[in-house]
């Protein structure tokens, strides 16, 4: 087939300048790796983030301890007007009596110790309450607090507000510096292009002259900025798969406290991979083609 | 229409140079032809405006029926696919051999590499050349280098060859092989043949049609002129 033959021609032409102008592309595809192992830190970072804010929106709860004194009807009042809230989904309210709370913290044995030491067992009867929307959980528990037989209200406060702004503003900051790296290694490899352009500049005149079409000029050097993005993905995804699979091992998958559990490396190193190659490539081939529009005046 | 039709051709380069003034004239298919005049006299743009390298500000310039002057610019290789072009520099890639540089238009056309093989090996027959096929350019003489561009031009086997002072560089020995191969090819294969030069004894010899352009006019046009030096004739 014609196109196969042109397309092989061109994909040996692409390596070929590769190879020629050796120096110049190590530098762009060096340029390139560094890119994808912050892009790829990045999204690493996100992907935790994400993760962790899902487990605390998982566990995160407010517990409503119902007065000591309260009859059955009183507490049946109770779980109805916490169902009725609208930020409160009907199937996540749990009612635990004080004996079963009891027992499961007794599982604990220096808990149980202390439990045994005591005639009266001190715990209240409490809802556990899932919300929906974690940002309006303050508003939630605060209506619990009117509620008649209901003595305290507890959740995370001011932990969970600081906590979840946090992670917003570092899932922001990862996504803009992704963006603005790309930017840059499709500037860079763009350059490099340039540079490749001008050093067969002869050879494009020539092959002006002769007939060849315009698409088939331009393919060998979309096909050269694909390759360096392509190679300069390489050190990044070793770095991924290795350097986060012993970063996870190192610290135990938890770092800082139990609360914040990273991300199984299984779960994502080949994703992360996949997407810097793709990265790379398209990148490599944007910046190519950016190069190709402005110095090929064809 | 003659195989190639240039009526009232007006060329004026960006800078204000006056190349090409009110220019008509026309070549049958299988004609050889000489475009003669100084150094600036509007040989070379001539010879651009018919691949497409420039295009007129005004006229109409027609090579085998169509007007490339109007032709759009991602259609030009379609023209230069049909049109062997040789110039005084070769324009030879230096890192490809003998038989690269002239199988490069055929491989960018994305031909059948048998095909290529057959069609370089007879376009390097014509020129004389078989026993330098692996050779680089830099290990061939100027006639050589010449010749594999003439090669190239003609591997296609188009129906116009172009040439813009291809003996320039050459010395009267090589230049007169240089023209016995186009004189050849321009029997063999009857294509047609425009050569700007200003080599007057090649002119002389050869006894061909000679277009005389002075500061971009076309002073005088003769079936088989010599070289002329008076521009008052």
């Amino acid at each position: 087939m014609k196109i196969f033959r042109i397309i092989r021609k061109n994909v040996k032409d692409a390596f070929k300048s590769i190879f020629r102008n050796f120096s110049l592309s190590m530098a762009s595809v060096s340029c390139t790796s560094i890119t994808l192992i912050l892009v790829s830190i990045a999204l690493l970072v996100t992907y935790n983030v994400n993760s962790i804010t899902r487990s605390i929106e998982d566990v995160l709860t407010i517990i409503v301890f119902v007065d000591k004194n309260a009859t059955d009807q009183d507490i049946e009042n109770v779980r109805f007007q916490i169902e009725s809230n609208s930020n409160v989904d009907k199937k996540e309210v749990i009612y635990r009596t004080k004996e079963e709370i009891k027992e499961s913290l007794s599982e604990d044995e220096d808990l149980k110790s202390v439990f045994d030491t005591l005639d009266e067992n001190p715990i209240q009867s409490a809802f556990v309450v899932k919300v929906k929307d974690l940002k309006k959980i303050t508003d939630t528990a605060n209506s619990f607090k009117n509620i008649p037989f209901v003595k305290q209200v507890k959740y995370g406060e001011s932990l969970v507000n600081r906590l979840l702004s946090m992670f917003d503003i570092i899932r922001n900051a990862c996504i803009i510096a992704c963006i603005a790296l790309i930017l840059v290694t499709a500037f860079l490899i763009g350059n490099t292009i340039k540079i490749t352009i001008f050093a067969r500049r002869q050879e494009i005149a020539i092959m002006r002259l002769v007939g060849t079409s315009n698409t088939v000029i331009r393919m060998p050097f979309l096909i050269e900025g694909f390759v360096l993005g392509f190679i300069g993905a390489i050190v990044p995804i070793l770095l991924t798969i290795y350097g986060y699979t012993f970063l996870y091992d190192y610290v135990g998958g938890r770092l800082f406290t139990d609360l914040i559990v990273l991300v199984k490396p299984s779960e994502i190193i080949y994703a992360t991979s996949l997407v810097l190659l793709i990265v790379g490539g398209l990148v490599g081939m944007f910046g190519s083609l950016r190069a190709v529009r402005r110095y090929l005046k064809i | 229409m003659e195989f190639i039709e240039l009526k009232n051709v007006f060329k004026v380069y960006t800078n204000g140079v006056s190349a090409l003034a009110d220019v008509s004239l026309s070549i049958s298919k299988g004609e050889f032809v000489f475009v003669i005049g100084e150094s600036g006299s509007g040989k070379s743009t001539l010879t651009k405006l018919l691949y497409r390298e420039e295009k007129p500000n005004r006229g109409s310039v027609y090579v085998g029926g169509i007007n490339v002057a109007k032709l759009r610019n991602s259609n030009v290789y379609k023209l230069r696919r049909k049109i062997g072009v040789v110039f005084q520099d070769f324009k030879l890639l230096p890192k490809l051999t003998v038989y690269e540089n002239i199988a490069y238009p055929l491989e960018s056309y994305g031909m059948k590499s048998d095909e290529i093989r057959n069609r370089v090996l007879k376009a390097v027959e014509r020129v004389g050349l078989k026993d330098k096929l692996r050779s680089y350019p830099n290990q061939l003489s100027g006639g050589e280098q010449q010749r594999v561009c003439i090669a190239r031009a003609i591997v296609n086997e188009p129906k116009l060859i172009i040439c813009d002072e291809p003996t320039g560089d050459l010395d009267p020995k090589m230049s007169k092989e240089i023209m016995d191969v186009l004189d050849t090819i321009n029997k063999d294969l009857e294509s047609t043949i425009i050569m700007a030069t200003h080599d007057k004894e090649i002119v002389n010899r050869m006894k061909k049609r000679v277009i005389y352009l002075h500061n971009g006019v076309l002073v005088s046009d003769k079936k088989k002129g010599n070289y002329i030096e008076d521009e008052n004739i």
